[in-house]
């Protein structure tokens, strides 16, 4: 049994109760109550959202608390298995591990945030329908263990998301949502025909269906070989390559973040792209590790160039939403940097920027929506000395700008750091490229901050109020918590590094590489030895 | 009294018990013309005569029941000397047929008086077709499915053909009624040389035939094989034997459109995968490709025709092509998984089909002529739940999951990949990509704000109760399909499993 399951798990997870099925369905129950309120009581609406949010909230808080963070148990944990489509092999299995337990956390926290921030949102009633489907079809996607209710929820995912921007966003939502819905739809077509294939293969082998993710990830990494595991892995890659989504693929992001209303933004950028990279990681790397080992230089490049692609276009931007979603792009880049690096180092930053990511350009968007309200645009050149007018405001956008450049002592930091770091063991030259992207960074984001945000402010900023106690309340969490984990990130490392230590010996057994150990620097410490 | 040298003709025991379900529907058909013409002006005789026709579908059913319950316990068996089988797969579509029947049923007395078309025959004839396409389920001998294309066929010409004041089905049916005899010719011609080849139209005699023998000259077989199929092409719409579909489509009215691309549908493909998977097993070899090609045409020119289109029905006409195709991926699999996906995907889209057209006919008010993009637009604030019924529906028909079409798309292409067959059953993805584009333009016509000057206030739209209740059941149907597939697909199963042969 290969390392990535680790020791055999038992069938009921460890508390009694299913908590992992309550977690993915208790929004989708929300949404189900939020149906039967009358559409003349927005006020009980928004409180079904908010109650039902922030109660999967605190679910995720006690899974984080009922985590095991022994590192000699990598597999995955609360375990859940039931059979559901008994015809076509597919059964409900439920897990978590140190790869999807941050993601989880992350959804169940930017959704009650988001809802939060679109307290004055047209039509709540539909509105908090769709955000608590999406919610559990998210935290779905995190925790499938089977790769058929995987590719359910990843695929219904697109249908609460389309009609958030179909419904709610700006000038060009229509062509917006289209494209993103038609996108990532393309992208799933190969997705899905790899899943099927991989199953298929075990099947004809070992005459037994399933899409279980462990028995998939065992058979196909010691079965599928040379071009059969390129080609396959090269489908597995675009359908996730489009929701990362890596240069080439990555035009529908810009129409859709720009379009898409505040919450939607938050959620497709906080958590939503975050399921193309968590893909890599659950399927494509694991299955073929030999494959994804052969290909990661083309996906390096791919990583790179999307970092400094990103980050060069972002500098032309007028519209500060755009900016914010072309650094997105940038950002991912040095997720997929970190993955394909295949270093414990690099995997790690990967996760941690994922998370970082999600609450530093989450507070951007926030504070971008807050703009729009105030002044119904995202125009740069319409902005002047807001900090002047609005200096509670200013400072929070500027904090989160430095968050998101990577500031030292903000998450983004530690991610991009790590990452860099990792990627500099096995691909020295793509770190070399990649880092100019975190001047660039700095250069996009500082320049917008400058042009909008100081100088004298004009007749149209003049009366531009400041930030409201509600808004705050959104903001700051995620603001709080990229400092914390800034300074502190050993709790999220800790329970990050089992299950990555476990992917790279997983490839490594499976694969004719060798993950690089750090040489340890003669003079300081020789008694360690040579790497182990 | 007959004389002692006459000797009687001899003829084959009739099992009345094995065409039971078809004897039910057809004579509810004649106690509607009896009672028509017994009745001639009360106007209580159009209620009537929907409840004659719903009765006779529940009888029919009954009796299908009872056929599933007998051969589940004992097994399939041929009956009338092997003119039809009395097996599981049989019943699967006649299932299907008499679901779709009820929806057809349901949708149409509404319709009827709102377009003050009220007349007996209309059901007569529906149950007509009905009664052959049942037949058309259970049929194991070639002539048999000859003879219920035809009795299909021609209750449907007059159907497509009913609403005599509107140009466009008059159109419909005569358009119908010609490419619709030159396929049952196409269709009889290849019966004829299929038997020149084999000496026999059963197909369980067929099947018996080529195992035991090699034919050193196949080229009558092949020929005839080929005509079979485009006869069978034809009628489950298709492509290249498309044409006449968008247009009947369109010009029927829509309960007879949702009930042609329902019911007809799983019948034409009971015919098409007994015919081929379960007769010509053996030669799949030769049949396979041209399957092949029938698929992946039917695919593309469906769902990439539906793109450029801006009339909804046609839209929707264009995707059951494309709908078509994809229940060919399952046929050319050749295999029993493919097989039993092929019915599930035949009974899911008859619910998401009947459901679909069922909300056009609505939307159409008054006149049935409706259709355009732009009187779709702001139906979702005027008429929230039409709208995310309709939704509900054309998502199904994307095949987004939690519902039945997904399920359905993912049995076929899982029969396909099965048998190693990547590419076909990539290219229905991506068909199922380019299907989505066209359902989306629907939903996002349906959530626009309505076009102030362009759309004229047209009559409300009223939802009969008829309609009412086939809403919901094809709604509720559909989440099922999707959320629990498993009892359906295990009837599928055992479906196949049960196949006389």
């Amino acid at each position: 049994m290969s390392p990535l399951l680790g020791e055999v798990i038992p069938v009921t997870s460890k508390l009694g109760y299913p908590l992992l099925t309550f977690l993915v369905f208790l929004p989708a129950m929300g949404a189900v109550v939020a149906m039967f309120v009358p559409a003349r009581r927005p006020e009980l609406t928004r409180a079904v959202g908010y109650v039902t949010s922030v109660a999967t909230f605190g679910m995720a808080l006690f899974l984080l608390t009922q985590f095991d963070t022994n590192p000699l148990k990598p597999g995955f944990q609360l375990f859940e298995d039931h059979s559901w489509i008994g015809a076509l092999g597919v059964r409900w299995t439920l897990g978590v591990d140190g790869i999807s337990l941050f993601m989880v956390a992350l959804s169940a926290l930017l959704f009650p945030v988001a809802l939060l921030a679109s307290a004055n949102i047209s039509k709540p009633k539909s509105f908090t329908i769709w955000m608590l489907l999406l919610e559990s079809a998210m935290i779905g996607v995190f925790l499938a263990l089977d790769a058929m209710v995987f590719f359910i929820f990843f695929e219904f995912v697109l249908v609460p998301m389309y009609f958030l921007i179909a419904g709610w966003g700006h000038d060009n939502r229509r062509y917006a949502a289209m494209k993103f819905f038609l996108f990532t739809m393309a992208g799933s077509a190969f997705l899905f025909a790899g899943i099927l294939s991989v199953a298929f293969m075990r099947q004809h082998s070992t005459h037994v269906l399933t899409f279980d993710v462990r028995a998939l990830t065992d058979w196909a990494a010691a079965h599928i070989h040379g071009g059969t595991a390129k080609v396959l892995f090269v489908a597995f890659a675009v359908g996730f390559a489009v929701k990362v989504p890596l240069f080439p693929f990555h035009t529908w992001l810009p129409d859709a973040h720009t379009d898409a209303p505040t919450a939607g933004s938050v959620v497709l950028a906080g958590v939503m792209l975050k399921i193309g990279a968590y893909g890599f990681l659950r399927f494509a790397i694991p299955f073929f590790p030999q494959a994804a080992v052969d290909l990661a230089p083309l996906l390096l490049v791919l990583a790179v160039v999307g970092i400094t692609y990103g980050a060069i276009v972002a500098a032309m931007q007028p519209n500060l939403k755009r900016i914010i979603a072309y650094s997105s792009v940038a950002h991912l880049g040095f997720v997929v940097l970190g993955v394909f690096a295949l270093t414990n180092q690099g995997i790690s930053g990967g996760l941690f920027t994922m998370l970082s990511h999600g609450l530093t350009t989450g507070a951007l968007f926030l504070l971008v929506g807050m703009l729009y309200d105030r002044r119904h645009t995202y125009e740069l050149s319409e902005f002047r000395g807001i900090w002047k007018v609005a200096p509670v405001f200013g400072g929070l956008f500027v904090a989160a700008t430095f968050a998101s450049i990577g500031l030292p002592g903000f998450s983004g930091f530690v991610g991009e750091f790590l990452s860099l770091l990792g990627a500099f063991l096995t691909s020295r030259w793509y770190v070399v490229v990649a880092s100019t992207g975190v001047i660039l960074a700095a250069v996009y984001l500082l320049w917008a901050v400058q042009r909008a945000f100081t100088g004298e402010p004009d007749d149209a900023n003049r009366a531009t109020p400041d930030i409201g106690a509600r808004e705050i309340v959104t903001v700051l969490p995620l603001l709080g918590l990229s400092l914390f984990l800034g300074f502190y990130p050993k709790p999220v490392l800790d329970r990050l590094q089992p299950s990555v230590e476990a992917l790279i010996h997983h490839v490594e057994l499976n694969s004719d590489y060798k993950a690089p150990t750090v040489p340890p620097a003669p003079v300081a410490a020789p008694e360690q030895g040579t790497g182990k | 009294m007959i004389g002692a040298g006459v000797t009687p003709i001899a003829h084959a025991p009739v099992d009345w018990y094995a065409i039971a379900p078809e004897i039910a529907l057809f004579a509810a058909a004649i106690l509607i013309v009896v009672l028509r013409s017994v009745a001639r002006h009360d106007p209580k005789v159009h209620q009537a005569s929907m409840l004659i026709a719903i009765a006779g579908v529940a009888a029919s059913a009954l009796f299908t029941g009872v056929q599933w319950a007998f051969v589940h316990s004992n097994g399939p068996y041929q009956a009338m000397s092997g003119l039809v089988a009395v097996d599981g797969f049989g019943v699967f579509v006649k299932s299907v047929i008499l679901g779709a029947t009820l929806l057809a049923l349901l949708l149409s007395g509404g319709y009827l008086r709102r377009e003050h078309l009220e007349s007996p025959e209309y059901f007569a004839l529906m149950l007509c077709s009905a009664t052959g396409m049942m037949l058309m389920a259970s049929a194991n001998d070639l002539i048999t499915i000859f003879l219920s294309l035809e009795i299909l066929s021609i209750a449907l010409y007059v159907l497509a053909a009913f609403d005599r004041r509107r140009l466009s089905s008059q159109e419909a049916g005569l358009k119908y009624f010609l490419l619709g005899s030159f396929s049952s010719a196409v269709f009889l011609y290849g019966i004829a040389l299929v038997y020149g080849a084999t000496g026999t139209t059963r197909l369980s005699g067929i099947a018996q035939f080529l195992a035991k023998i090699v034919l050193l000259h196949d080229g009558v077989l092949f020929v005839g094989l080929a005509l079979l199929l485009v006869g069978l092409g034809f009628k489950v719409a298709a492509a290249p034997f498309h044409m006449w579909t968008p247009d009947v489509y369109q010009g029927a009215p829509t309960p007879v459109t949702a009930f042609m691309a329902a019911a007809t549908k799983a019948a034409a493909f009971a015919a098409v995968l007994r015919i081929f998977v379960g007769a010509f097993r053996l030669y799949d070899v030769d049949w396979r490709p041209a399957v092949f090609g029938l698929a992946v045409l039917s695919l593309l020119v469906g769902s990439i025709a539906a793109v450029v289109q801006t009339d909804v029905k046609r839209m929707l006409a264009y995707q059951s092509i494309s709908h078509a195709g994809y229940v060919l991926i399952g046929v050319q699999a050749a295999t029993d998984k493919g097989t039993s996906a092929a019915l599930f995907y035949v009974c899911t889209y008859a619910v998401m089909a009947t459901g679909a057209f069922a909300i056009v006919m609505l939307v159409a008010r008054r006149g049935d002529d409706r259709h355009e993009l732009t009187d779709y637009r702001g139906l979702a604030s005027a008429r929230p739940v039409l709208a995310g019924l309709l939704t509900l529906f054309l998502l199904a028909q994307a095949g987004v999951p939690l519902t039945g079409g997904f399920v359905a798309k993912l049995s076929v292409f899982s029969a396909a990949i099965d048998v190693g067959q990547y590419w076909l059953a990539l290219v229905g993805m991506l068909a199922a990509v380019i299907g989505a584009f066209v359902y989306l333009r629907i939903v996002l016509a349906m959530y626009a704000p309505p076009d102030d000057e362009a759309a004229p206030e047209g009559p409300r739209i009223v939802v009969d109760a008829g309609t009412g209740v086939a809403l919901t059941i094809a709604a509720g149907a559909i989440v099922f399909l999707g959320v629990v597939p498993g009892i359906v697909l295990d009837f599928a199963h055992a479906a196949t499993q049960l196949l006389a042969r």
